[in-house]
């Protein structure tokens, strides 16, 4: 494995006590895997992506790089590692007295390149980051989005072969964000690179991993393919993150809702969930149809995520129609007529009256 | 003409002579400038020693750094006056003698090194430690790190620093004249004060006024130009 993490625990004495930022954490990623570790603040995701390059040391387990352990090594060794393992941050950190040519150039300048060599190398990777014409400008002429293509040029001048992100995103506006987490994509596929990226930012992880790693109190709580943990979230830390992304009960909605229409008219109101594993291609027209003529979407959306497509779909239909479903078994039972992996009925809408 | 008007003047009112001002003004030139380079050179040393020798800073030496941080504070306490006189064994040793310009340069040397190690040191530990980080992160060594990272980003406050201290000497030199070191502010206290002639103090005064503007003035535009942090 690549990269290997085997119970890895780390904690520091702060004024409320000892604080335990990371517990047994273990797991493995692959080389040129784009893997995503998440967490709430405090969660330890930043302390857990230091350990990788040896900023952070843990108390206690055992990381190696290709057989590799991290801990252990002189200043020798780890500048040796540094040298393989590329990083970018949540504020950049570009050196304000340098020009940005400067910046991308300085790791080959401290590891004794010669500058013409430099020279070349820092163009090329300006040329693929963008900002072939920025080279002579200083960082704070920039915006946040390219600040962060001339850190991530940096990271990778070396030509590493783990890209280690802090945040990346966190402090750019929704459109860089995007288009800094499509030049991540790019180049781990261009350069055969491994990204490990922390986030608390559900979407990123939607965006570009592979697999995610989920981190609550400095444990991890729960791991896998993106689109599994998506679709089928089992940790409450997991849940808490993925709430924004996902199609909740519209507050209008929930105002409205009772538990029974105690013989009024009125809607049943559907909780339809897909978690990829059954049906990846998608959920089939004609199966929501035997959900009646009368049946609406009303609210929800289906993401594909690397071939698997999950989601959720709110339906309304007549209760009196919903009755008879549930009595025909068209709907649920073993065959799963509607295709939903998961049916709930999240309560009823009387009728106006 | 002009001589002639002065030497009639210094007949007349014992005013001292135009080149007693020149010779002043190059006197305090010589005492300040010598100082400062000298002072900004082991200052700015000291400051690093005290910055990377901190508490979880590159070279963990709490002791060190303790021990130097308490001296820096006895001999920023120590009164310039009576430096002046507390070091006229190490001047004597120093330059061979404990009166003139050149002996003046000791005291105020030892006088501005802590001081101006102190405002370095704010500098640099005013350095983003995410720009540290990001430093060790790529590879580089403490010393690139001193080197590439601390000395380059506070660098607009290293030289802002410099103007301070060369002015503040300059007000420190006019005590020098204690050891007949000469200068403007010896001229301003031996004729304006002593034999009370105030338009002798005010001349220079307003020499002393018009100096320290253009250092201000100067010291401000270099560290300008090293500032890209905007």
């Amino acid at each position: 494995m690549h990269l290997s993490f085997s119970k890895v625990s780390k904690q520091y004495p702060a004024p409320s006590g000892i604080v335990h930022a990371l517990r047994d954490v273990s797991f493995t990623v692959a080389r040129g895997e784009i893997f995503g570790i998440i967490g709430r603040s405090g969660a330890g995701k930043s302390t857990l992506l230091r350990t990788i390059n040896a900023l952070e040391l843990p108390d206690a387990g055992a990381i190696a790089i290709d057989g590799l352990q991290v801990g252990g090594l002189d200043e020798d060794g780890l500048v040796q590692l540094r040298r393989r393992v590329g990083m970018i941050f949540q504020h950049f950190n570009l050196l304000s007295a340098k020009t940005v040519r400067d910046n991308v150039g300085l790791p080959l300048r401290v590891a004794g390149i010669k500058p013409d060599v430099v020279r070349k190398r820092v163009d090329a990777l300006l040329d693929l980051v963008g900002l072939s014409d920025k080279a002579e400008v200083y960082p704070a002429k920039l915006s946040g989005g390219q600040k962060q293509r001339v850190g991530i040029a940096r990271a990778l001048v070396h030509d590493p072969e783990i890209l280690l992100c802090d945040e990346a995103t966190s402090a750019l506006d929704p459109e860089s964000t995007q288009a800094i987490l499509a030049l991540l994509r790019d180049v781990s596929s261009k350069m055969d690179l491994t990204v490990v990226l922390i986030t608390h930012d559900m979407a990123v992880i939607r965006e570009i991993c592979d697999r995610v790693l989920v981190l609550d109190h400095g444990q991890a709580v729960e791991q896998g393919e993106v689109w599994r943990v998506f679709g089928d979230p089992q940790a409450p830390a997991t849940r808490a993150l993925l709430r924004p992304l996902q199609h909740g009960l519209p507050a209008d909605l929930a105002a409205q809702l009772v538990d029974d229409l105690d013989g009024r008219p009125g809607n049943a109101l559907l909780s339809l969930r897909f978690n990829g594993a059954a049906q990846p291609h998608g959920v089939s027209l004609q199966q929501l149809a035997l959900l009646g003529p009368d049946a609406t979407l009303i609210h929800g959306g289906l993401d594909r995520i690397r071939g698997h497509a999950q989601g959720s779909l709110l339906v309304s239909l007549p209760a009196s129609s919903w009755q008879s479903i549930k009595a025909s078994g068209a709907f649920g039972g073993a065959n799963h007529g509607h295709g939903a992996d998961f049916i709930e009925v999240l309560g009823y809408v009387p009728a106006p009256a | 003409m002009a001589t002639a008007l002065i030497s009639l003047r210094f007949s007349v009112m014992s005013l001292p002579p135009l080149n007693k001002y020149f010779q002043a003004f190059f006197e305090t030139l010589l005492m300040v400038g010598t100082s400062a380079l000298i002072a900004i050179g082991l200052g700015l040393l000291l400051a690093i020693v005290l910055t990377v020798t901190a508490r979880n800073s590159l070279y963990p030496k709490p002791r060190l750094h303790r021990g130097l941080s308490v001296t820096v504070n006895v001999f920023r306490a120590v009164p310039f006056i009576i430096m002046l006189v507390a070091l006229l064994p190490v001047t004597r040793f120093l330059v061979g003698t404990t009166l003139g310009t050149w002996a003046a340069v000791v005291p105020l040397t030892v006088n501005l090194i802590p001081f101006y190690a102190r405002i370095a040191q704010v500098s640099l530990n005013d350095v983003d430690p995410g720009l540290v980080e990001a430093a060790r992160a790529m590879g580089c060594r403490r010393r690139h790190i001193i080197r590439h990272v601390l000395l380059p980003e506070a660098l607009p406050g290293i030289v802002g620093g410099m103007t301070v201290s060369v002015i503040a000497m300059i007000n420190a030199s006019a005590m020098a004249g204690a050891v007949g070191a000469g200068g403007l502010g010896d001229l301003a206290i031996r004729y304006g004060y002593e034999r009370y002639e105030t338009r002798v103090m005010f001349e220079v005064i307003v020499i002393l006024i018009a100096l320290v503007s253009v250092i201000q003035l100067v010291g401000e535009r270099i560290s300008r130009r090293f500032d890209h942090r905007h």
